[in-house]
């Protein structure tokens, strides 16, 4: 029987030849993944099942990323529960800060996630790894305690919609502006419970970063995973990098899929999601006027060094409009240290942007970038929704890099073409 | 079980940030979390509610993060049941973890206004809308969330597995 993909790699977990959409699985996890807001809870809920131990010391990846470096007193000692619980159960895969990453961005990084593995983690965007052709979906901290004690857990297979992005990127045109765009035409639950499959030319000529944004943002369709079938961009990213043996999956030509979707993408316009929804996507083009306080690049979705390359570019030898204050996170010490070595952070720094260590904190409307009452905020973050990034009257709205650093230049949202 | 209560309303896409706001995650104590439900949706929801209200909501409830505070603060407001016509995948997950009751009804969703009495029975599925004399029935839950239920949660369920096995 023909199998998608994901249905390979499922039942590949679960010991089984074939399986389909509907059934539901015990499946073995490679990884599971924390970071100090969900992993507390789990920890505290772990205690109650009774076990001496994690199933697997090397197996567990717990991340601080969210509130840190701690910003208040209540962060660190959720920080401190997630830091002893690693220290007690002498886990390999716990990053202090300082070594440490936003979740999504280190994992793959580090080799820690690969192709054809199968990864939960207590974060929504942990579908990140689908960009490599792992299994990766999002879970809540009770699931993570359960996994943590058994090395399982339980997962109804989804069924697959293809996506097929036909054509060549015009230039400013990434992933982000891939993603939101389908975003916008399918909705916030265009894919819920399912599985997105990204193909097509488009897909096969996007880079590693530009693959990881896609995927990254397919829970904000509502969908379990999001997966691209590994080819030799994956491999040459994996190789040398990934610390286990790894496998690639593809999907059968015979393979069912509940829908497909086709899109010419060779003049798709740079996109911007408005608020409050992922969803309420237009072509920068059709903006219209908006003034922004502030503009934030970085986040699990647009850290990577290819999206610092692609802001740098446009901020070369510019200035951050007056009016505005940009945000720069890199994704982890190492693209940070490699964007230092690139230049790129000077050009930043020039344009009289402010830097940050890697942290989840603006992004969530943690810290490190809190929009007041009646401000916007031009973000390539993930999420736009109401209160996201501060005061439940301020806006957000998402885009790729080249367009959050236009808009930082020219104080409104706009194309980086604009930009003279 | 045979749940009643008083609905409140809200609409679709209720994500998890405006049922409790990130701003507050530096906590997962519950009683902390339930003053916060629903808060920028509503100001002042969990102070309005009485234990055993239900949430009647629009498709797609509970999406974007996969922070279990969401439904944990739901819970500890007192709230009994939510019934929406969908939810996204992890809140839906989660709910089921912690134990608190969701019910899939696009027809109770619909139908049912702000301030109705409204039962739910669990076992059977059954939702009736006491001020409108109608009855709805919802989506039948997967036998093996049935026995994470009777378990009395995830955890539970897992402890005695592990209590079975090891």
């Amino acid at each position: 029987m023909a199998m998608t993909i994901t249905e390979k790699i499922l039942a590949a977990h679960a010991g089984k030849d074939h399986v389909a959409p509907g059934e539901l699985l015990n499946v073995k996890i490679d990884l599971a993944l924390g970071n100090d807001i969900t992993a507390p809870v789990a920890i505290r809920e772990f205690e109650k099942i009774g076990v001496s131990g994690v199933f697997d010391r090397e197996k567990i990846a717990l991340i601080p990323d969210h509130f840190v470096p701690n910003k208040d007193i209540k962060s660190a000692e959720q920080a401190k529960q997630m830091k002893d619980f690693a220290i007690k159960h002498d886990l390999a895969l716990y990053f202090e800060v300082g070594r440490m990453g936003i979740e999504h961005c280190l994992l793959p990084e580090q080799g820690l996630v690969g192709p054809g593995d199968l990864v939960i983690g207590a974060d929504s965007h942990t579908c990140t790894y689908g960009a490599l052709g792992a299994f990766s979906t999002g879970i809540g901290s009770t699931d993570l305690a359960a996994a943590m004690a058994l090395g399982e857990t339980w997962l109804k297979v989804p069924e697959s919609v293809k996506f097929i992005y036909e054509g060549t990127l015009p230039p400013w045109v990434g992933g982000k502006d891939l993603i939101l765009h389908t975003i916008g035409r399918i909705g916030v639950d265009g894919a819920l419970y399912r599985a997105m499959e990204f193909t097509g030319p488009a897909i096969e000529s996007l880079s590693m970063d530009g693959r990881f944004t896609m995927c990254n943002m397919a829970v904000e369709a509502g969908a379990k995973n999001g997966i691209i079938a590994p080819d030799e961009t994956t491999r040459a990213y994996v190789e040398g990098r990934s610390r286990r043996l790894y496998q690639f999956y593809a999907s059968d030509e015979e393979a069912k899929y509940a829908a497909v979707y086709r899109y010419d993408v060779s003049r798709l316009e740079p996109q911007v999601a408005f608020p409050h929804l992922p969803e309420n996507v237009r072509s920068v083009s059709a903006a219209g006027h908006i003034t922004i306080d502030q503009a934030v690049i970085g986040s699990c979705t647009n850290g990577r060094l290819a999206d610092l390359r692609e802001a740098a570019g446009v901020l070369k030898d510019r200035k951050v409009h007056k009016n505005v204050r940009l945000i720069i996170f890199p994704g982890t010490q190492e693209i940070y240290r490699q964007a230092l070595k690139e230049g790129l952070i000077e050009t930043f720094i020039d344009a009289g942007a402010a830097v940050s260590t890697p942290t989840c904190g603006p992004c969530l409307g943690g810290h490190m970038g809190i929009l007041a009452k009646g401000e916007r905020a031009v973000a390539t973050t993930n999420r736009n929704f109401t209160g996201r990034m501060g005061h439940p009257e301020s806006e957000v709205y998402l885009s790729g890099p080249a367009v959050a650093a236009a808009s930082a230049i020219l104080g409104r949202i706009a194309h980086p073409q604009e930009v003279k | 079980m045979l749940l009643k209560g008083k609905a409140w309303k809200f609409g679709n896409d209720i994500d998890t940030d405006v049922i409790i706001p990130a701003r507050y995650l530096n906590t997962s104590d519950p009683a902390e979390l339930a003053k916060h439900c629903m808060e920028d949706a509503d100001p002042g929801f969990s102070a309005r509610i009485q234990p055993g209200d239900i949430i009647v909501a629009g498709k797609n409830f509970g999406c974007g993060s996969s922070r279990e505070h969401a439904p944990i603060a739901i819970k500890a407001a007192g709230i009994a049941c939510v019934i929406a016509p969908t939810f996204a995948r992890i809140f839906y997950r989660n709910a089921f973890n912690i134990g608190l009751p969701i019910c899939e009804s696009a027809e109770a969703a619909g139908d049912i206004d702000a301030g109705n009495e409204v039962t739910v029975d669990l076992k059977t599925g059954i939702i009736t809308n006491l001020t409108k004399n109608k009855t709805y029935r919802a989506t039948p839950v997967p036998p093996f969330m049935q026995q994470i239920i009777t378990a009395g949660g995830l955890i539970n369920y897992v402890a005695e597995r592990v209590k079975n096995h090891v």
